[in-house]
């Protein structure tokens, strides 16, 4: 079974260590998509006891094309190189190959060096914030967000979930997702606009589209009520 | 704010809120559909030709007030022309969101050149053009959606 940790279109936090349990009560094993999740709140993958936990480089404030796959060594080792190349190989003969120990093994090539190096320091940087702090400020700039969406015209918050990332995705009345999003681009406030690669969750919300501001531990209030007037001026020119 | 102005004007949002020729249309020897997948914008154009003349078009659809307007005044001005003339209409229009500060293509596209403010916001071109790129699809005999990707 494979889950994300955190909706990138609601900001729901889904139970992922019941979730796991259930799974694994009937021998599924879990991978947990983290993408949303690591760079905004503390992940212990032991304590969660996924099977797999993935998550990408650039919305971890690092650099794009690398990212994390963390496996359970005895899935790993089960599991058959998916690449041939220099380091995944122990010794070669015309009889006989042996593939290179975990991680080696998944490591063919040349590996993405510089990429990897980035990551390190941005996580570093991340992890030196205090990833607990940055949840607990995230929470803050929801709270704050979620009352400055309450207070305008027409606007309709779409993800609720009591368990929720500092993530604001919302439609306003009579008015489509990107044309929202280009009169707040232009007020300087970048949001995205559109499915989010999530379809079927718009379906079942019943918009074709939403606008999502996502919020970072270098948001400020002063930003959200910048968000508070841009949504304003929507109104002004639809009407 | 006078760009966002030049995007969203008033000609604009009338079309957005009142989409002229909506819906579909009964007798339509020609349709084809259209897609933005990156955007999810979505239109469905059928036509009435004959001899070589659109008697009728209508278009359906959803999608931003931009895309949404451009049909509207797409089915609008091509009523009644030939498949040539909107051929040409198509290039025209076309080429004012392409090639940039193009004035003279604006002039001779009438109404339609309410459009050029699109120009100055690269990522909305293609909600423009989706209609334009189907109804010429429709004119082609082309089973296949469109897509603006």
């Amino acid at each position: 079974m494979a889950v994300s940790h955190i909706s990138n279109a609601l900001g729901t936090v889904n139970p992922a260590k019941r979730m796991i349990e259930m799974a694994h009560r009937q021998g599924v094993p879990v991978l947990i998509d983290g993408a949303q999740a690591a760079p905004h709140l503390r992940v212990d993958v032991r304590e969660l006891d996924c099977d797999f936990y993935v998550f990408s480089g650039h919305k971890a404030l690092g650099p794009t094309g690398i990212g994390v796959l963390y496996g359970r060594a005895e899935w790993l080792e089960r599991m058959p190189p998916y690449q041939g190349g220099g380091d995944m190989i122990a010794s070669v003969t015309f009889e006989k190959t042996t593939y290179n120990a975990l991680p080696y093994k998944f490591e063919a090539g040349t590996p993405h060096i510089a990429g990897v190096i980035g990551l390190g320091v941005a996580l570093d940087y991340l992890s030196g914030l205090g990833l607990d702090r940055v949840a607990a400020y995230e929470r803050e700039l929801l709270t704050y967000g979620t009352a400055t969406l309450q207070a305008a015209p027409g606007v309709r918050i779409i993800g609720t979930a009591a368990d929720k990332a500092s993530v604001l995705s919302f439609t306003v009345d009579g008015v489509h997702a990107h044309d929202v999003g280009t009169i707040l681009d232009h007020a300087g406030i970048a949001v995205r606009a559109g499915h989010h690669c999530a379809m079927p969750v718009m379906r079942r919300f019943g918009v074709p589209a939403t606008v999502r501001a996502s919020l970072a531990f270098y948001n400020t209030r002063e930003e959200l009520d910048a968000l508070g007037a841009g949504l304003r001026e929507v109104r002004e020119i639809f009407g | 704010m006078s760009e966002l102005r030049e995007l969203y004007q008033e000609v604009i949002l009338d079309h957005n809120r009142k989409p002229r020729n909506f819906g579909r249309l009964d007798g339509a020897n020609r349709t084809a559909e259209g897609y933005n997948p990156l955007c999810g914008d979505q239109v469905r154009v059928d036509l009435d030709i004959e001899a070589g003349v659109i008697r009728d078009i209508r278009f359906e659809g959803s999608g931003c007030a931009i895309s949404k307007a451009a049909a509207s005044m797409m089915t609008a001005s091509l009523k009644g022309k030939t498949v040539g003339e909107a051929d040409q209409l198509f290039g025209r229009f076309h080429g004012m969101l392409t090639a940039a500060g193009n004035g003279s293509a604006a002039a001779e596209l009438g109404k339609l050149a309410v459009f050029s403010g699109v120009c100055e916001f690269p990522s909305r071109i293609k909600c423009a053009t989706l209609p334009w790129h189907t109804v010429r699809a429709a004119l082609a005999g082309k089973d296949e959606p469109v897509s603006t990707e």
